[in-house]
């Protein structure tokens, strides 16, 4: 193409000789835009050409070929999922990821090799306008000044206290329902009180409450085997579920050498003193870092670690943390057995349970 | 009368030039028809961030019409029989539903999650890139601080949907979000319960994350996005040095056709994969999770990529508590140093990176050309060292998995971490401020001497040398001089027109081979300030 324009001067664009780039180009040059270069990737009609529409248009045929794939496969093939079976349903969602993959991916290839083969190349220069005008930004500055002089506050001192005192207690207002209606003292509900658990006797009409499994039952000591461990909940209504989500107590029966070691170490110490029950111990679950349930027991080390940090924490000596970033034993919880023979709590957690926070003692 | 008869051909015009009439739109719509942006491929990667955050914007909204976001205790009944008849929160039964029993519904979920990622993912990148080129430089400062303000929106989008459908990860995420509130000194308590409405977990946290989730957040992002574009479009886009371009012009292509079409094509693109890999990669299998239990975990519980530095942080901070001993005694935990003081820092230092690098260099200029990172030592040294600690930071918070497959001890992990997190990044600063220095020294030698073209002479006096080809026309020395511009310099030969290149054509030539290739980045442009007579070659 050969663009022959006739510098500095303005073009007549009504000029009927004109040819339509050369309108357009001086359309751009109206917007301080240079066409400098613009050249076709292939000659018109040629056979490269023709062949790279060839592969746009495949493109294109291939999205149509996928699309209908996706859509056959959403209504016809068999998708309601079966447990464990391996059928064709499995295959369902893949193929249906892959079909519209496929398809999405052949318009935007299609597009793509339109814009870069077949359109022109192009390169224009436009100007930034970088630099800023002092004239207008004094004309600007100075309209902006004059209106404050037109409010005149400077002037009439007693409209500026009216809107300091009379006016600012709205922007409150509008604050406050929306962050004061959310506003919830963490002490102000005797139920959900931070240092209770579901083990306080309050919550069980004053009556011991029992260590239970998850479905509620009861747990004798000959139900947990020297070296072994489980999860107990308090025996209360719904005591197994994140109501009481800082509850759950792991209840270890250590064997006999550990079992003296524990016993010393709580004894030695002035809240855990007595509050193991023979080899047994009885551990917050939630860890004091997080709050995640410290559940990994190690039998050989008597160590338990939390998986979300990695705090760990020696059960023999009262639950000290040893490793990771929690700074906080686990609390112990006081346990006995009742005349039935079942675990119960001698009382609730004598420190608080879960993750620190600023006021807890 | 006779009946004008309906020219076909005048309608587009006559309907154009109807609409110009009551809107006035000739002038405008021709400028930003014709508005010209520079072309890179770097340039591509914050619309990446823009094309995913479409498509989460479309499955999201049909995820909205089958969640059920209550924690209301249901008994599940539904087509995944292994949960059959377990008590679960609505929210997490709903979320089942749409896995297995809402046709598709599998698919759309795990195209918003991976879409998510691919969203966060090309943030980061895009950030990179602005960085490494110091991009955000004035006048750009104020669009540095939305994209930053934009990543930690999309970290608060991706943890509020990560934990709406309560199975066991989510839990114990917000069991984690809780304890990181409850471990702000004075007020933590009061956070924690005035958020989850009453002690953990509560009845409220999931309808309440819902909403920031769907409206709140949605809201914002939008609202910073169309700020981010808006101040892009009129800031126009930085370029790359190079010939013809220069601090007062764009040199680039027109937004229509051509470059518009390859934004759109690549939008399709980009949906493709994500459709793809919703297809053929599971992602957050939530019915393997079962519902949230306080009393259980798993280890390997990791949160999603971008929230794994901050779990990275608490993993490696030791137990180093502030215990103060008035009253009952008070106590600032661990938790607070990496999860509260530190991450507020990683959140004010980046936005107020502009304004330290402006102050320390005193450089107060208008940059629309962009530097190549090693023209700026200091800044990509420092740029490095930031992503090395968050690459640390990032494996921390799988350590226990490391640990686990190379058969490591999982104290080991912890150690190596906390040690390296101190250790690398100032290695890594270093060496990177030597890499700059030797790409640019290398630079400057091939300006001087030309690039060398493997061939070796040997002399006379039986030294042998390599040839080199001069970018230029030598000195009596045999040195060129040749201003060093901080853009590419050629270093193969082929570079520089020596190859021929290659003929087209799969299975035989098409036709003559073609000419030169013109490097998109290279183009040969003349400065276009004067209006000259311009011929092309054709």
């Amino acid at each position: 193409m050969s663009t022959k324009t006739p510098s500095t001067e303005a073009v007549d664009i009504n000029d009927p000789k004109l040819s339509r780039f050369e309108i357009i180009r001086e359309g751009a040059r109206r917007d301080d835009i240079e066409i400098v270069h613009y050249e076709p990737q292939f000659a018109p009609g040629s056979k490269a050409e023709k062949r790279m529409v060839r592969i746009v248009a495949g493109f294109f045929l291939i999205t149509g070929v996928a699309s209908l794939a996706f859509l056959g496969i959403f209504i016809f093939w068999p998708w309601e999922y079966e447990f464990g079976a391996y059928t064709a349903s499995k295959f369902y969602t893949p193929l249906l990821g892959v079909t519209l993959g496929i398809a999405l991916l052949g318009i935007g290839f299609g597009i793509l090799t339109w814009a870069k083969k077949l359109l022109p190349h192009e390169i224009s220069v436009q100007d930034r306008h970088v630099g800023t005008n002092a004239d207008e930004q004094k004309l600007t500055g100075e309209t902006a000044l004059y209106m404050l002089d037109e409010l005149g506050l400077k002037r009439r001192p007693l409209l500026k206290g009216a809107i300091g005192l009379g006016l600012a207690p709205v922007a409150v207002v509008a604050a406050a329902p929306l962050i004061g209606g959310l506003i919830k003292d963490p002490h102000g509900d005797e139920r959900q009180s931070m240092f209770k658990t579901g083990f306080n006797a309050d919550y069980n009409d004053g009556k011991l409450v029992r260590l239970v499994r998850e479905d509620g039952s009861p747990v004798r000591p000959e139900d947990v085997s020297a070296g072994g461990q489980i999860t107990v909940f308090p025996g209360i209504s719904h005591g197994a579920t994140n109501e009481w989500a800082d509850s759950p107590t792991l209840l270890i029966h250590l064997r006999a050498n550990d079992a003296a070691k524990a016993a010393e170490a709580a004894d030695a110490d002035e809240i855990n003193k007595g509050a193991y029950y023979g080899p047994y111990v009885a551990f917050s679950k939630i860890c004091s870092h997080a709050g995640c349930p410290a559940s990994l027991y190690e039998q050989q080390t008597n160590r338990l670690l939390c998986p979300c940090h990695q705090s760990q924490f020696l059960i023999i000596d009262n639950a000290r943390p040893i490793f990771g970033p929690a700074h906080r034993r686990l609390a112990m919880l006081p346990i006995e057995v009742d005349a039935e023979g079942f675990f119960v709590a001698k009382a609730d957690y004598k420190e608080a349970v879960g993750p620190d926070f600023w006021e807890r003692p | 009368m006779k009946r004008r008869k309906l020219d076909i051909g005048a309608v587009p015009g006559n309907v154009a030039r109807g609409a110009d009439e009551r809107l006035q739109v000739a002038t405008p719509l021709r400028s930003l028809l014709n508005k010209v942006f520079p072309d890179h491929w770097s340039f591509l990667l914050g619309e990446i961030a823009l094309f995913s955050f479409v498509v989460l914007l479309l499955t999201g909204v049909f995820l909205t019409l089958f969640f059920d976001p209550s924690m209301k205790e249901v008994v599940y009944d539904g087509s995944y029989t292994a949960l059959r008849g377990t008590e679960m929160s609505a929210a997490y039964a709903s979320t089942l539903d749409i896995s297995f029993d809402v046709r598709g519904g599998l698919i759309m979920r795990q195209m918003h999650h991976w879409a998510a990622l691919m969203f966060m993912a090309s943030i980061v990148i895009h950030m990179f890139r602005v960085f490494f080129t110091g991009a955000f430089r004035k006048p750009r400062e104020t669009n540095w601080v939305i994209g930053v303000t934009l990543f930690f929106m999309g970290f608060f989008a991706g943890f509020t949907g990560y934990s709406i459908p309560d199975d066991g990860l989510s839990g114990t995420g917000l069991r984690i979000a809780s304890a990181i509130m409850l471990s702000m000194p004075v007020i933590g308590s009061w956070l924690s319960s005035s958020i989850f409405g009453g002690e953990f977990p509560g009845m409220l946290i999931i309808p309440r994350f819902f909403i920031a989730h769907v409206l709140i957040i949605p809201a914002v992002l939008l609202g910073l996005i169309a700020a981010h574009l808006g101040l892009v479009f009129s800031q126009k886009h930085t370029q790359w040095p190079g010939p013809g371009r220069t601090n007062e012009n764009v040199v680039g292509e027109r937004m229509f056709p051509r470059y518009a079409m390859k934004q759109g094509g690549f939008f399709m693109a980009v949906f493709g994969v994500i459709a793809f890999m919703a297809g053929a990669f599971q992602i957050n299998p939530i019915w393997l999770f079962g519902p949230y239990r306080a009393s259980e975990v798993s280890s390997a519980s990791q949160p999603d990529w971008y929230v794994m530095f901050m779990d990275g942080l608490v993993r490696l901070m030791p137990a180093w508590a502030i215990e103060i001993p008035i009253g009952d005694g008070y106590v600032i935990p661990p938790m607070f140093w990496p999860a509260g003081v530190l991450l507020g820092v990683l959140a004010v230092l980046p936005m107020t990176y502009p304004a330290i690098e402006a102050r320390l260099t005193g450089d107060k200029k208008i940059h629309n050309l962009l530097e190549r990172p090693r023209d700026n030592p200091p800044r990509t040294a420092l740029g490095m060292m930031a992503i090395s600690f968050f690459i640390i930071a990032t494996i921390s918070g799988g350590n226990d998995v490391v640990a686990d497959k190379f058969h490591i001890s999982l104290n080991a992990m912890t150690w190596v971490g906390r040690i390296g997190l101190l250790v690398v990044p100032p290695i890594a600063y270093w060496v990177t401020y030597r890499i700059c220095l030797g790409l640019q020294q290398h630079d400057r030698e091939v300006l001087a001497h030309g690039v060398e073209t493997g061939i070796i002479r040997r002399l006379p006096d039986g030294r042998f040398i390599e040839v080199h080809q001069p970018l230029a026309a030598p000195d009596e020395h045999g040195h060129t001089h040749l201003e060093y511009t901080g853009w590419v310099v050629p270093k193969k030969m082929n570079r520089v027109g020596a190859l021929a290149p290659a003929i087209k054509g799969f299975f035989f030539p098409i036709e003559k081979p073609s000419e030169a290739p013109v490097s998109p980045g290279h183009p040969p442009v003349d400065p276009a300030a004067k209006r000259e007579e311009v011929g092309s070659s054709h």
